[in-house]
């Protein structure tokens, strides 16, 4: 039986051909480019105004109330409210900050999650950015939003915004090392970096419960190394609001925070699509190795749907994280992270290249 | 390189000051902290209190006493009933009035409740300070239903100037003993549900044991109070030691831990809530028929001399100190809250710890700055 | 208190005077003396008075009178002791906050509002009004023409 998941392939080549066929070279590749870019941050800025809505409606039914529910059916513009709210605030600008620093961080945090975005695979061949090192592409990318942070917190001129982004710079430079160590183990598994050939590798099953008890080991140490990286849920204090008012970002306001919202919650984002991705199988639907009917039936359901299903699932429990737990001192964050997530991480690793050597993995 | 930069590299790390000002997420209410860090580290933290210094001792040396009664409310206004009841236990012992049993039992019905509410407010704020927002909610859905009762009979939430010198204002609500009983009901079953939450929590356990240890002598040398005294092994409740109202014909435990820090302070005032819905369960079903005021003069004069009432609020020890020279105004009150001397054990407590144990520890004292200046 | 417990304190110090309160046994001690009186109750065993739960002042017009209410947590008794400060302006009595740290912030509010002051205090400024605040509230002579209205 031919696979009838929907290969955006064609799609996309025959859009090339065209505009190959009527402009030169160089021309095509630049409206291509105009094209994914604009694409992207329609993207970018819808699922953002989204994500907020729907951390305010997940907070609210943990919390035992409704969320927002008045501005538009079930709430739906509330975001656009907000944000019309924030363009339309004051820019207060600080005496003696570094004015050049203090406009850029905001920009360098987007910049960051935004090129991280470009290479998630939405569906067959609804992948923009392709690397033979994909997933090693995103990790490093990822970690330039540090320096926005630290950027911030210096060029603001106060204390608050110091301690914050001290904290905040430690933490992240610490918890990218699970992350990658962790994502490492799929990709010893899958045996390749390119986030193509993982999502294929895991076409007989998801690596989740291919590569048992590591995988599942590694699952939730990237979940919680990823709630750290983007200094959400019990690793906020950063920006812990009963403690620093606001911690990096306290000195700025409008759209400027806007920007530094809107990265963090951009950054959920992406973490959930890459746990989705590497532990759950990204757009590939439920398969089970041998069960070719089952798996035919489960191919009917269109992949996009798969994708955003696992992603929002991924969403749902970081929410769940943020608005359940006390919060860590930085101290503890960091002992968790030096004394038992890294260690725990090698010895897997370990494990994990030792399975596959012996084909001991579903 | 300039000779500023220089110095800005080369000098010596210096502790550097931050202003934990009067408007703050967690120090709840006008308290400004200026607090000496090094790093992370706190080295020392000087409190500023005043900030809602309202002068009640002094308006009250103009006040008669069934006016003190309104005042009284506000200063620590969780424990509203208990601050009035101290005043009026002091009235009522010099005038050597005996008020009528029915009046003894609400008394300390009410008081038990406020103490129930009480507990729950500072249950939500202190989660809500370290990180888990979720508790606010909780404990405040809870509180809404004794505020609802108190609504029932007084007309208000908060402040009720309820009970006067000689008895009551006025009697309670028809309805006023099958909706307590109602509500220990409901309540004994959503008390776990804050063990589940956050105590059982090893992120909460982390943030609180060992942190803000308090020994017992320096407990009763700086004259620390309520459960935070209690949670350091010096055995103060007023209600065992010097009993009043009807806290003779209950039973129940006072509760004391010998380990010092934020979690058996967190800890005893939890089961402090237990302890105050047996105190209720004992008292609710047995109250008398009878008179809800004695018989008091229009105009009450206290002879000449001077007199001390201890009262045990939610936080510790109130003691009302009045002194009369016959007139129906007090000629001196003086109200020693238990907030007061709890607030001055902060720098011992906080220095050497982070910021983020500052915020636990005051948590765990339960500061409410309107007590503190008055 | 026990006669024989009072007879001692009588021995010890003959300028002690005492009087049954309304409430607690209430000595009335000059000022001079308050601080050797007040370590001799903290530190003798049959008295151990170790908790100072309240510490004020009257103003009866000619003279101050400093109270100290004090506890024994082992033998839970109660006592109040009385000092008498006289004098209007510049009035000065010794500070019993090496004995019992809570004193130090107790006689910070008398310095505030009555205007006494405490030799040997380790920090003595006010604590509640402003530093440049003229005048001390509680006193009876205290005019406020913007913030008291008198009846």
């Amino acid at each position: 039986m031919t696979s009838v998941i929907y290969d955006f392939t064609p799609l996309t080549q025959s859009i090339d051909q065209f505009l190959t066929k009527n402009l030169s070279q160089g021309w095509a590749l630049t409206i291509e480019l105009v094209i994914i870019g604009l694409v992207f941050l329609l993207f970018y800025a819808v699922i953002g105004l989204y994500l907020v809505l729907a951390e305010r409606r997940v907070c609210a039914f943990m919390q035992n109330r409704l969320g927002p529910n008045r501005v538009g059916p079930g709430g739906f513009f509330q975001t656009i409210a907000d944000l019309i709210k924030l363009l339309l605030k004051e820019l207060i600008p600080i005496r003696r900050a570094d004015k050049f620093l203090f406009n850029l961080a905001p920009f360098i945090v987007i910049i960051a999650s935004f090129m991280a975005i470009a290479a998630i695979p939405f569906a067959k061949g609804l992948h923009a950015i392709d690397f033979n090192i994909g997933i090693f592409y995103v990790i490093a990318v990822s970690s330039l939003g540090v320096v926005g942070i630290l950027i911030a917190g210096w060029s603001s001129n106060s204390k608050y915004s110091l301690i914050g982004a001290m904290r905040s710079g430690a933490q992240i430079v610490s918890y990218e090392l699970s992350v990658g160590l962790s994502l490492l183990t799929i990709v010893i598994f899958a045996g390749s970096m390119q986030l193509s050939e993982v999502i294929q590798s895991q076409a007989d099953g998801w690596w989740i419960w291919k590569g048992h008890i590591p995988a599942v080991v590694a699952f939730l140490v990237f979940m919680i190394a990823s709630t750290a990286e983007t200094n959400r849920g019990p690793f906020d204090l950063a920006e812990a609001e009963s403690e620093l008012t606001a911690g990096f970002h306290t000195e700025y306001s409008g759209i400027k925070f806007a920007f530094f919202f809107l990265a963090e919650y951009m950054n959920m984002f992406i973490v959930a699509s890459f746990a989705a991705t590497m532990f759950f199988g990204g757009w590939m639907p439920l398969h089970i190795g041998g069960w070719d009917t089952f798996n035919h039936i489960m191919d009917y359901i269109p992949p996009i749907i798969w994708y955003f299903g696992k992603t929002a699932l991924m969403i749902y429990l970081i929410m769940w994280f943020k608005w359940t737990f006390p919060r860590l001192r930085i101290d503890q964050l960091l002992t968790l992270e030096w004394k038992y997530l890294l260690p725990i991480n090698l010895v897997n690793i370990l494990i994990v290249a030792f399975i596959s050597w012996k084909h001991w993995h579903f | 390189m300039t000779e500023e930069i220089k110095e800005i590299l080369f000098t010596e790390h210096e502790e550097y000051m931050i202003n934990m000002g009067p408007q703050h997420p967690s120090t709840h209410g006008v308290l400004r902290f200026e607090v000496f860090l090094k790093g992370e580290v706190v080295t020392r933290l000087v409190p500023h209190c005043g900030y809602i210094h309202r002068g009640i001792e002094k308006m009250c040396e103009k006040d008669t006493y069934p006016q003190i009664i309104h005042l009284t409310d506000r200063m620590d206004y969780f424990s509203a009933h208990m601050n009035n009841e101290a005043v009026c236990l002091c009235v009522e012992n010099a005038l050597q009035v005996e008020v009528p049993e029915r009046v003894k039992y609400i008394r300390t019905i009410l008081a038990e409740l406020g103490r129930l509410a009480s507990h729950q407010l500072w249950w939500c704020a202190f989660g809500m300070d370290l990180g888990a927002l979720t508790t606010f909610f909780y404990g405040l859905r809870d509180r809404e239903k004794i505020l609802d009762i108190f609504e029932e009979s007084f007309g208000s939430r908060l402040l009720h100037s309820f009970i006067t010198p000689g008895g009551l204002m006025h009697d309670v609500h028809p309805n006023f003993q099958n909706r307590i009983k109602e509500f220990i009901k409901y309540f004994r079953k959503k008390l776990p549900e804050y063990d589940q939450l956050l105590t059982g929590n090893i992120i909460f356990q982390n943030r609180t044991k060992g942190i803000g240890q308090l020994s017992k002598e320096d407990a009763i040398a700086y004259g620390i109070t309520g459960p935070s005294g209690r949670g350091s092994g010096f055995s103060c409740d007023i209600r065992k030691k010097y009993p009043y109202s009807a806290y003779p014909y209950v039973q129940f435990e006072e509760k004391l831990s010998e380990v010092g820090d934020t979690f058996s302070r967190y800890k005893l005032r939890i089961d402090e809530m237990w302890e105050s819905m047996k105190i209720i369960e004992q008292l609710v079903d047995n109250i008398p028929e009878g008179d809800y005021t004695a018989k008091m003069k229009a105009v009450l004069r206290l002879p000449e001399g001077e007199y001390f009432q201890k009262v045990e609020t939610a936080r510790g020890e109130l003691g009302v100190y009045i002194v009369s020279d016959g007139n129906k105004y007090p000629y001196r009150i003086k109200f020693r809250t238990p907030n007061f001397s709890n607030l001055f054990i902060m720098n011992k407590l906080a220095s050497g710890g982070k910021i983020a144990d500052l915020v636990a520890i005051s948590g765990s004292l339960d500061l409410i700055i309107p007590d503190i200046d008055r | 208190m026990t006669e024989e417990l009072f007879n001692i304190l009588k021995s010890q110090f003959e300028s002690v005077e005492i009087k049954e309160g309304k409430n607690y046994p209430e000595f009335y001690i000059p000022a001079s003396e308050l601080t050797t009186f007040c370590k001799f109750l903290k530190d003798d065993d049959r008295f151990s008075f170790d908790f100072l739960f309240n510490l004020t002042a009257v103003d009866w017009i000619e003279y101050f009178n400093l109270v100290y209410h004090l506890e024994s947590t082992k033998n839970n008794k109660c006592i109040v002791v009385k000092s008498k400060v006289e004098g209007r302006d510049n009035v000065s009595i010794d500070t019993v906050s090496m004995l019992w740290p809570a004193a130090e912030f107790f006689e910070r509010e008398v310095f505030d509002l009555f205007g006494i002051n405490f030799n040997n205090h380790p920090d003595m400024r006010r604590l509640f009004l402003e530093e440049n605040w003229n005048g001390h509230p509680l006193r009876k002579d205290y005019i406020d023409e913007i913030n008291i209205i008198e009846r």
